[in-house]
């Protein structure tokens, strides 16, 4: 089987790799490109816990084909903080209002927050609810996340 | 998951002469949410996936009359669609329930309906929205009505080397409301235990009553002030999900109601002939007697539900209003 070229945008910097062509995109971000950030839960697209932006919109990446994310702009968990400015608003916030426990769903939980507020900067309870709710977390119950989610809602 | 080739066809054409030339080898691949899942299962193991992501003019909604959906419209871009939630609130409803929003993000409508799960939950509103659906051969161009696309679990009409190319949904009548309750027991990432889908048309959309359909009042008792209002139904549609081997229609139910006027015990007798319609079997989600105890009251609620959205179409009536 030949490998394929595939050429995209991540966390802002070009990137350009000879990829087998049925690794889905969370193999090549953390076997190819060495980010382990992403995390994979289920593998099966049912817990969120490989959630990354595709040109600014959450996808499952443990079943999205590599070779799609062809000229398109991808967001990992790794792209969030600022290099100048440090944690993201979201980050902070997860910190703060103790929405991270054993941190597992925590990169999918934070780009889903980031896709709703970007979209939706002032979520009512609810939508925040609908935001997050494909994204399991085993630990917190759910509770100190939707906290951290509409502090950053109330500096938005 | 064993290994395969990846291709991406232009154009339409291109795409049936591949899966000509791969035979079974190959499988169809829109957005992956159903493919990619099964192929790590081991339920299909493709030596070549051909992605139609790489055809232009799929994904477009059109609506002037008549709805045009591409197959490749994903289910966000439909429950983002205020046009579709304005006239074709079922199948919005029923986007608005799938998988989640990473999920919606990629998984597309005419995915959905060719992957033909008992439970796929577009399945049920394009069935009483009367959706035709155009395919494409190598030589031939058809369009099927969707109540004779699915012939059992997992199974359409497609032949080999056939693709559906659009969803058309013809004008509605005016008047005309439609509902969609997917029976689940999460609010999201869950398949439905349930799926039932209303669609009815009245000869007119004012009644004395409006204001009541924004109380708590029981559905016989709301019936009973809309029989003061002789509302005539002049089409009316079910369909029921994880009821059968297929998405079906209940059609001998909607025969009782069609041309008739509404009233408490019509209604009754129509959830109640919708129920032993039906040939739901025991699964791990629910039972067959559940199955057929629920159908009548979501039946009911359904019916309701697309009245309502006759009656006030502006407004969800009453927001903790579980019809």
């Amino acid at each position: 089987m030949d490998k394929q070229i595939l050429t995209f945008t991540l966390n802002g910097e070009p990137v350009q790799l000879e990829i087998e062509p049925h690794l889905t995109l969370l193999q090549v971000l953390r076997e190819e490109l060495e980010l382990p950030g992403t995390k994979e839960g289920c593998g099966m697209g049912e817990c969120g816990a490989c959630t990354v932006l595709l040109d600014g919109k959450t996808v499952n990446s443990c079943i999205f084909p590599a070779l799609e994310v062809e000229g398109k702009s991808v967001m990992t968990i790794e792209g969030v903080a600022d290099a100048k400015r440090g944690l993201h608003p979201i980050q902070k916030a997860f910190v703060e209002h103790g929405a991270v426990q054993c941190g597992f769903c925590t990169p999918g939980m934070v780009l889903s927050a980031k896709a709703l507020l970007d979209e939706n900067p002032k979520p009512t309870e609810e939508e925040i609810r609908n935001g997050i709710a494909g994204n399991l977390c085993r630990c917190t119950g759910y509770l100190q996340i939707i906290e951290a989610i509409k502090a950053v809602s109330n500096q938005l | 998951m064993k290994r395969f080739e990846y291709l991406r066809p232009k154009t339409l054409d291109e795409a049936i002469a591949l899966l000509q030339h791969y035979g079974k080898k190959a499988t169809l691949i829109a957005g992956g949410t159903d493919v990619i899942v099964m192929a790590k299962q081991k339920k299909v193991v493709p030596e070549v996936l051909i992605s139609l992501q790489g055809i232009p003019g799929l994904d477009q909604i059109h609506s002037n009359g008549t709805l045009k959906l591409g197959p490749l419209v994903t289910h966000r871009a439909i429950e983002k669609s205020d046009v579709i939630q304005r006239e074709y609130p079922a199948l919005s409803d029923a986007v608005g329930w799938l998988g989640s929003i990473q999920i919606r993000n990629v998984a597309t409508i005419g995915g959905n309906i060719c992957t033909a799960a008992p439970s796929a939950d577009t399945a049920c509103p394009l069935l009483v929205l009367n959706a035709h659906l155009k395919i494409r051969g190598a030589n031939s161009e058809r369009t099927v009505p969707i109540d004779q696309f699915f012939i059992g679990p997992g199974q359409t009409t497609l032949s080999p080397g056939e693709i559906l190319t659009e969803i058309e949904i013809p004008e509605l009548l005016p008047n005309t409301g439609s509902a969609y309750w997917k029976h689940q027991r999460r609010l999201a990432l869950d398949l439905p235990i349930l799926g039932v889908a209303v669609l009815i048309s009245l000869d007119k959309s004012t009644v004395t009553c409006s204001d009541l359909l924004c109380t708590t009042s029981p559905i016989s008792a709301v019936l009973h002030r809309l029989e003061e209002d002789e509302l005539l139904c002049k089409q009316i549609r079910i369909a029921l999900g994880v009821a059968a081997p297929t998405p079906m229609r209940a059609k001998k139910a909607e025969t009782l109601l069609r041309g008739k006027k509404i009233s408490d015990e019509l209604i009754e007798e129509v959830a109640d002939t919708a129920s032993k319609e039906a040939q739901p079997r025991d699964s791990i989600r629910g039972e067959a007697w559940y199955r057929r105890d629920m159908i009548k009251v979501l039946v009911k609620r359904m019916i309701m539900q697309s009245i309502e959205r006759v009656v006030r179409p502006d407004e969800n009536v009453f927001p903790e209003r579980l019809w």
